[in-house]
């Protein structure tokens, strides 16, 4: 059949091009940017801004002088070479920055600082991410002993005494339950750690330390209790497999005990001949006292331990505001409010000022430790509230469900109320370390080296004398990067997180 | 016959103070206040044994004493022969003068800041999106140090504004940007209640110098406060005549004529002039000064504090659903009296508690004036003074004691208006 109707079309024409003001970047820019004379002059103005800032800032930092040794020279280097041009001096980072990061930390040891870094990051990341494997945690159980070690340096045996006392409590929660009953082990894996670290860390681990000195002591006592444990322990654990293999075992643990770990032992006695010798006990690195640490590193050991130690002490004054314990309610209250009340800056001149005089006569101990507690104490009381309002957003049906599962009040704030409302603050959290980690910047007035309590001092020496901005772009970009990343990790948690559909 | 005799009550045991639930908490409580009590004590004694060492006594005696130090930026009359707790006054009331200054620039940073980040121009929502994100992760400090660095370093010297073809111009022709401060107008009362000093300056001519401004001031607030009550007085009655018969009568002209009237005729009644700061010799002199220390941490917390507060504006005009106004403007409500009426005390409720708790933190960072020397509580009770008399416990107490008891008049305040706004459920 021929085609009836000539002139309707069976073939349909290609579609048209939208008009060119309603397609594409062009209709975008319209929309959104010139959509009306209020818009129109607010873009203009905000262009006008942004160029202004870039054509100032722009020249300035890209043309940079990083090779000089002075800001003299960089002048020199400026009205000769780039005609008098204002640029930046970044000769100064380029010759400072090891100092901004690590303060007057000895440079040989730079190395202890970044492995530390590495260690931390380590072991926080399978607390932070949980895609990754759950063994990892291991490592956040050791890192705070091997980092504490690496930082300050000394002989190796004092973490691990201090860690002693931690595995301590453990074995008596766990294993005093059958033998004394629940409460007296629960008592017991507080009071014997704190007894331990009180009376018997300190000598012990001087003790150890000791084991290379030639007289008969109370190290040699530890040196001999240590092998027997140690043969004990390796015994007691193989036991089940081989009788035998069991016995040998510890008869080498005792042997390697002596020819690795202590070898003294046998000089002592008489049986051996060391001029100076190895061994273990005398493990140790180059110590370095707090005075010396200083810098972006300083910013960093006070933010992550105040971070780490404010969050439990945190939740437990939260449940403690939250507590129908009168007392322990009150004194929650008081604490929260007091520390809440008074900026970071006074409690730190109490801490440099006065803490010496509410600690016993004669007791002196390093100002890094005294300004940890602060921060911490600080922090926990911001945290508390943060974590008091995520209990009080839980509807309360979560609390008598609880209640009706029979469970009792650390099953439930454990199983079910703490996870739910650490979920809700989660935003507030990282909100308060944040804040804690900018505040950290506040120990430059009580003699600090902080980053900006070194920025004092470069432009103290004759060379770097009347330099500012580079100083201020360095350290705020430092601050800025790590605080980003810290409110960015919140939101990518408050994601994952979320489990109600939407 | 059978006898009901009461149940034997057991008797109290001492292992039920550790496994009966009832008194458990009692005993945990016990053990808790014994514990506080000691730790106390063992301070309390420390100290005491420390204070005895050191030959030092707990009296707040030296108050009274004189203080020996100047104060650059004051409010009140002071001189270093006046006493010490003269002196903390002093600070207090600067501590105070940044607070509110600051608390009010921050405000208007942030709803702008809040307000433009919302919009739907692309290029303004992501400049204000930089503005927050870069102040709100730089330390505090390091913005204050920053903003002094330019006052001092940047700004014009005095000497700049001298001459015929001068480097640098007064802003409006009234206001100087220099390197020792900014100098604003300030207002002279020629007819001042408390009386005016003739003070003779360097070329003969008399000047004249308020004395009694203090209650100048206090009288035109009062005024000021007056009218503005009296304006609300009328607006009420305009409200009720509206609600019985329908018809508003107009008040507008007559509201802001209480409002203008009366303080206009108190400032002419006290001789109220401008005085424009000028150039004399090496230096601006006339209206105020306000030393780049203030300057610097004024508008130091301010931006910082406004980035705060752009993120609570913003999450306060999110948190009202669209719902509200399409429920509004099917009512019929014109868009101006949605936003009044509906939006608004909506948002408020919640942008007011947080904001109010970013005022708090205003005045709390207010302490880091010693990075720029601005002469704070903190400064002299917690700097000079202290230094000077060597009362550090006596001293760090009262200032952690103001801080304290500023904060709990904010925090209380802030109670007190959540109950009035909270949401009346069941």
């Amino acid at each position: 059949m021929t085609q009836s109707v000539s002139y309707v079309r069976d073939t349909m024409l290609p579609a048209q091009d939208p008009p060119a003001l309603q397609s594409g970047p062009v209709k975008w820019v319209l929309d959104n940017l010139f959509s009306g004379w209020l818009n129109t002059i607010l873009t203009l103005v905000s262009l006008y801004v942004i160029y202004q800032v870039l054509s100032g800032i722009l020249p300035w930092m890209f043309g940079g002088i990083w090779d000089a040794s002075s800001l003299t020279q960089c002048r020199e280097i400026r009205d000769t070479e780039l005609g008098g041009k204002e640029v930046a001096c970044w000769a100064v980072i380029a010759s400072r920055w090891k100092q901004l990061l690590f303060g007057f930390y000895p440079p040989e040891s730079y190395w202890r600082v970044v492995l530390a870094l590495v260690l931390f990051l380590a072991a926080v990341a399978p607390i932070l991410f949980s895609g990754l494997p759950r063994k990892m945690l291991w490592l956040a159980v050791v890192a705070p002993f091997v980092v504490f070690w690496l930082l300050w340096g000394g002989t190796i045996w004092g973490p691990i005494c201090v860690a002693l006392g931690f595995v301590l409590g453990w074995a008596v929660l766990t294993y005093g339950e059958d033998i004394a009953g629940e409460l007296a082990a629960i008592l017991g894996a507080i009071l014997i750690p704190i007894l331990y670290w009180l009376f018997l860390a300190g000598p012990l681990a001087r003790g150890i330390a000791d084991f290379s000195s030639p007289i008969l002591g109370f190290s040699s006592v530890i040196s001999l209790v240590g092998a027997t444990m140690a043969a004990a322990g390796i015994y007691l654990v193989t036991r089940r497999s081989s009788e035998i293999g069991a016995t040998l075992l510890a008869i080498v643990a005792i042997i390697m005990w002596w020819a690795v770990v202590d070898p003294y032992l046998l000089v002592r006695f008489g049986l051996l001949e060391f001029a100076s010798g190895a061994g273990l006990s005398a493990f140790g690195i180059e110590y370095v006292p707090s005075k010396q640490f200083g810098g972006f590193m300083l910013s960093f050991i006070l933010g992550m331990s105040g971070i780490v130690l404010s969050l439990p002490i945190g939740i437990m004054l939260a449940l403690g505001r939250q507590s129908d314990l009168f007392i322990i309610n009150k004194f929650s209250v008081i604490f929260i409010e007091v520390i809440r009340g008074v900026p970071l800056i006074v409690w730190l001149f109490t801490a440099s000022l006065l803490l010496a005089y509410f600690l016993p006569p004669g007791t002196s101990f390093d100002i890094l430790l005294r300004v940890v507690i602060m921060v911490t104490l600080f922090s926990s009381a911001y945290i508390a509230e943060v974590i008091r309002g995520g209990l009080a957003a839980l509807p309360r049906g979560q609390y008598e469900g609880a209640d009706s599962l029979g469970l009792d009040y650390w099953q439930s704030m454990r199983l079910i109320i703490l996870p739910q409302a650490l979920k809700i603050s989660i935003p507030g959290i990282v909100n308060t370390f944040i804040g804690l980690f900018k505040d950290t910047t506040l120990v430059a007035f009580i003699g600090l080296l902080d980053p900006i309590g070194l920025m004092t001092t470069i432009r103290a020496t004759t060379d770097w004398n009347g330099i500012y901005w580079e100083l201020f772009v360095f350290i705020g970009l430092l601050f800025f990067i790590c605080c980003f990343s810290m409110s960015r990790y919140s939101q990518y948690l408050e994601k994952t997180l979320r489990t109600d559909h939407r | 016959m059978t006898t009901i005799s009461e149940q034997p009550g057991e008797p109290f045991r001492i292992s039920q103070l550790i496994y009966d639930t009832r008194y458990r908490s009692l005993t945990i409580q016990m053990i808790a206040f014994i514990l506080i009590m000691l730790g106390l004590g063992w301070l309390v004694n420390n100290t005491v044994e420390n204070l005895a060492a050191l030959g030092k006594d707990f009296d707040f005696g030296f108050f009274g004493s004189r203080s020996g130090y100047d104060i650059n930026q004051k409010l009140i009359e002071y001189s270093s022969s006046d006493t010490h707790a003269r002196a903390v006054l002093v600070g207090i009331l600067n501590t105070l003068l940044v607070a509110v200054l600051g608390c009010a620039l921050a405000t208007i940073f942030g709803v702008i800041a809040g307000v433009l980040r919302l919009s739907k121009n692309w290029i303004v929502a992501r400049l204000m999106t930089v503005y927050v994100e870069g102040f709100r992760n730089v330390p505090v400090l390091l913005w204050i140090i920053v903003i002094m660095a330019i006052m001092s370093e940047s700004m014009p010297e005095p000497k700049d504004f001298r001459g015929d073809d001068p480097e640098a111009t007064m802003i409006a022709g009234s206001i100087a940007v220099t390197n020792r401060g900014v100098y604003v107008p300030g207002v002279v009362f020629t007819r001042s209640l408390g009386g005016n000093e003739t003070a003779a300056t360097g070329d003969g001519a008399g000047e004249t110098v308020p004395t009694g401004s203090g209650l100048d001031w206090l009288v035109i607030l009062g005024v000021l406060g007056a009218s503005i009550y009296a304006s609300r007085v009328i607006a009420h009655r305009a409200d009720k005549t509206q609600e019985e018969t329908g018809v508003r009568p107009k008040t507008g002209l007559i509201q802001a004529g209480t409002i203008i009237l009366p303080t206009v005729a108190v400032l002419i009644l006290l001789g109220a002039q401008m005085a424009r700061p000028e150039l004399k010799s090496f230096n601006f002199s006339g209206g105020i000064h306000m030393r780049n220390s203030l300057i610097a941490l004024w508008f130091a917390l301010s931006l910082y504090t406004g980035a705060f507060i752009a993120e609570i504006v913003r999450a306060g005009i999110l948190a009202v659903s669209t719902g509200q106004t399409e429920a509004a403007f099917a009512l019929g409500i014109r868009p101006s009296s949605t936003m009044k009426l509906v939006i608004l005390p909506q948002a408020l409720r919640v942008i007011i508690p947080p904001l109010i708790s970013q005022y708090l933190n205003l005045t709390k960072n207010s302490s880091l004036a010693i990075a720029v020397g601005y002469m704070d509580v903190r400064s002299t009770l917690g700097g000079i003074t202290l230094n000077q008399t060597g009362r550090e416990l006596e001293c760090m107490l009262l200032l952690g004691l103001f801080y304290l008891v500023t904060s709990l008049i904010i925090s209380g305040a802030m109670n007190i208006y959540n109950n009035v706004v909270k949401l009346k459920e069941r």
